[in-house]
């Protein structure tokens, strides 16, 4: 008896270490890659002259509400410092000694996107065509794990509303129909309204839309066009956070613009190594092991105890 | 539990004392903030903000609030698992405990979620589920709270039992009898799903890994929120046992606490340790030289203290040490949980966080309402242990 003890005390241990601990990240998960027909942004900061069009362009596109202005006794609107509840695109300026760059922020599109992964019921779901990370609130409970989770901190929310909605750029995507033309330069055209209002808009070209693979063969003829222009010869978003289908060009350190250093490794790798590990990697093996594991030394644990007390009984 | 329901009696006595109607008007307060949060919107309330899109009502309601409640968990499989009959008059009170924790723990998750009236939709979309640690979550609570419905009921069917109604009778009968047979598959239900969800809350934060401090950010986090929740509901155990016996006058289980705490001081010990080597391993020990470090060394010592407290066979045998003890160690549990779910979290200095007063009413209220509904359980249904001793039930 005290041996079959220990044997299902021992199995008991190791099946709850094995349905709790990290120790599963070695089952890594399969890197997700951008879709072919992944669509983007590349915003070049030294071409952006910070006329702010693409905030306005952006805000009739979504149908954004007016945003107060910090003066308090005037009605003048919309000069937001920063995306909210009512702001999706925003141009801000870096400026440091000498040195100055524009920069534009929304979201990234993630080609891996922890804010998709931490939402529960896929209100929050990354298109398998366009790869663009969309919002749906009919299954959006309002919890904010996705505030929580993007690195980049785009996903807003509605904080003063009695019946609050996630808020984020969805590269206009109900604006896109797919009516590209190839161009005779091998750069896909987009006829006007069909997409992106910012890119659209922009007067200097410093934002533009397209495939993801576009982007990066455009930026990279960049680089090598200008050698010595641009910060450390590279595109952000090309692996960084695991790639990003919107991606960036600067003179200026990518960190100074509210890009984050945050590594190569897509954002929720951690996690769902874990998560997947204990979970689905042997579907729901664990738990129901576990659970047999527990029943089964419940039950022996009960029925020796019932024996014990007949025994007393029949003792006294 | 029903084999020893004998032993249970209603502590009965008036119910509208001072301290209850204390307690009620601190609920009601709170009643009236949530209201009012319903009615003009989470930021009306609050201090959450795009930055800390979290704050007290998730890290204090629900992660520390379910640790609380994690009193059945941890008694539950000293009881039935490693098979010690010997703590068996904790079980009740502990489930009891467990119940308010966890459905506080529910009202609070409501008034948090922007959307609450969506809810019922995590359960049903099944086609739609993801492979959030917090959908894990989400389903686990729900369903822990079910289980922990039934493994209370005969509470309420030893009531009815007693009652003039034979129809009553009859059918609190059948289910005692029903829970009776079906109590092996539902107590492993109760041990399993807490086992799931209190790691899951530590894998939930692993999520915002580039805005975790490193201290915080390991993937052994999910086994460090299990243990911590076995800690913090032990400790939970004794104080709750300690204090039901001074104001109800009831026997206290002086002798039996002393082995409950010199359990939990080993595993807070073994917790701390494993912590630290965790840390060491790799290679963050340069964090602690920052304010960070001293909310680290915090959570840590708070447990080192309170478990060597416990060390000392004359200290652990003396209620005034089990709950000094107990208190350190549930400060301590609680410390590792507020530091992963708001102190690690940083989502840039554009952002600074510092509850509200009407969002710390909203906290307040369900605390008081937690310990109304238990006083009033207590003096109406057979939870507690009887005055009369009762024989050893091992």
């Amino acid at each position: 008896m005290p041996l079959d003890r220990r044997v299902l005390l021992k199995s008991l241990t190791f099946g709850g270490v094995a349905a709790t601990a990290g120790a599963v990240p070695a089952l890594a998960r399969v890197r997700k890659v951008a879709p072919p027909r992944a669509m983007g942004m590349l915003y070049d900061a030294t071409k952006c002259i910070g006329c702010k069009t693409c905030v306005v362009a952006c805000k009739q596109a979504n149908d954004m509400p007016t945003e107060p202005g910090p003066w308090k006794e005037s009605n003048l609107y919309d000069a937001p410092l920063d995306l909210d509840g009512k702001t999706k695109n925003i141009i801000k300026l870096y400026r440091e000694g000498e040195r100055t760059s524009y920069v534009k922020q929304q979201c990234m599109h993630c080609v891996d996107p922890a804010c998709a992964s931490a939402c529960m019921l896929h209100s929050l779901h990354k298109d398998e065509v366009t790869g663009v990370v969309g919002y749906d609130p009919t299954y959006c409970v309002g919890c904010r794990y996705c505030q929580m989770a993007c690195p980049f901190n785009v996903p807003k929310f509605e904080f003063s509303k009695a019946v609050p909605k996630i808020v984020k750029c969805e590269l206009c995507r109900h604006r896109v129909k797919d009516a590209a033309i190839r161009g005779a330069d091998g750069f896909t055209r987009y006829p006007k309204g069909q997409g992106p209002a910012c890119c659209e808009v922009c007067p200097r070209d410093a934002v533009i839309y397209g495939t993801r693979d576009e982007l990066l063969a455009e930026a990279k003829r960049r680089i090598a066009a200008f050698p010595g222009r641009y910060f450390e010869d590279r595109v952000y978003g090309e692996f960084d956070a695991g790639g990003t289908q919107v991606l960036y060009l600067a003179h200026v350190p990518f960190e100074k613009l509210g890009l984050p250093k945050i590594g190569n490794e897509p954002v929720p790798q951690t996690a769902y190594a874990v998560q997947e590990g204990i979970y689905y990697k042997l579907p729901f093996l664990a738990p129901v092991g576990l659970y047999a594991v527990l029943a089964a030394v419940a039950y022996r644990n009960r029925r020796a105890e019932a024996v014990g007390a007949g025994e007393k009984e029949a003792k006294s | 539990m029903s084999a020893h329901t004998e032993f249970h009696t209603p502590v009965g006595g008036r119910l509208m004392t001072r301290p209850f109607m204390v307690l009620l008007a601190i609920a009601c307060v709170g009643a009236i903030s949530a209201a009012y949060r319903f009615m003009n919107g989470i930021g009306s309330v609050s201090n959450l903000s795009n930055g800390y899109p979290w704050g007290i009502w998730i890290a204090i309601d629900v992660v520390i609030g379910t640790a609380i409640g994690c009193g059945g968990y941890a008694v539950g499989l000293l009881v039935y698992i490693l098979n010690r009959g010997k703590y068996h008059p904790l079980v009740r009170p502990a489930v009891l405990t467990s119940l308010l924790g966890y459905g506080l723990a529910v009202i609070a998750v409501v008034i948090d979620l922007g959307r609450f009236w969506s809810l019922w939709k995590v359960p049903i979309y099944v086609w739609r589920w993801s492979h959030s640690p917090q959908l894990e979550v989400a389903l686990c609570v729900a369903a822990y709270n079910l289980v922990l419905l039934i493994e209370l009921s005969p509470v309420l069917f030893e009531k009815l039992r007693s009652g003039a109604s034979s129809g009553l009778r009859k059918l609190a009968q059948s289910g005692l009898t029903f829970v009776e047979k079906s109590f092996v598959w539902v107590l492993a239900l109760g041990l399993l799903l807490p086992t799931m969800h209190q790691s899951s809350l530590g894998t939930m934060m692993l999520l915002p890994g580039p805005r975790m401090h490193p201290l915080w950010f390991t993937s052994w986090l999910p086994l460090l929120f299990l243990i911590n929740a076995i800690i913090m509901g032990l400790a939970v155990v004794t104080l709750e046992a300690t204090f039901s016996a001074a104001a109800f006058r009831r026997p206290r289980e002086t002798a039996m606490l002393a082995s409950l705490s010199y359990v939990g001081a080993w595993i807070a010990l073994g917790w701390a340790i494993f912590r630290v080597l965790v840390v060491a391993l790799t290679g963050k020990l340069g964090y602690l030289a920052s304010g960070y470090g001293i909310a680290f060394i915090g959570e840590v010592g708070l447990l080192v203290v309170g478990a060597a407290m416990l060390l000392s066979e004359g200290r652990r045998s003396q209620p005034v040490w089990q709950v000094r003890a107990a208190i350190l160690l549930l400060l301590g549990g609680a410390m590792h949980r507020v530091n992963t779910y708001l102190v690690a979290f940083n989502p840039g200095s554009n952002y600074s966080y510092f509850p509200a007063v009407p969002e710390l009413l909203i906290t307040f209220g369900i605390i008081a309402a937690e310990v109304a509904v238990y006083v009033a359980a207590v003096k109406t249904f057979p939870i507690l242990r009887g005055a009369v001793p009762a024989k050893a039930s091992s």
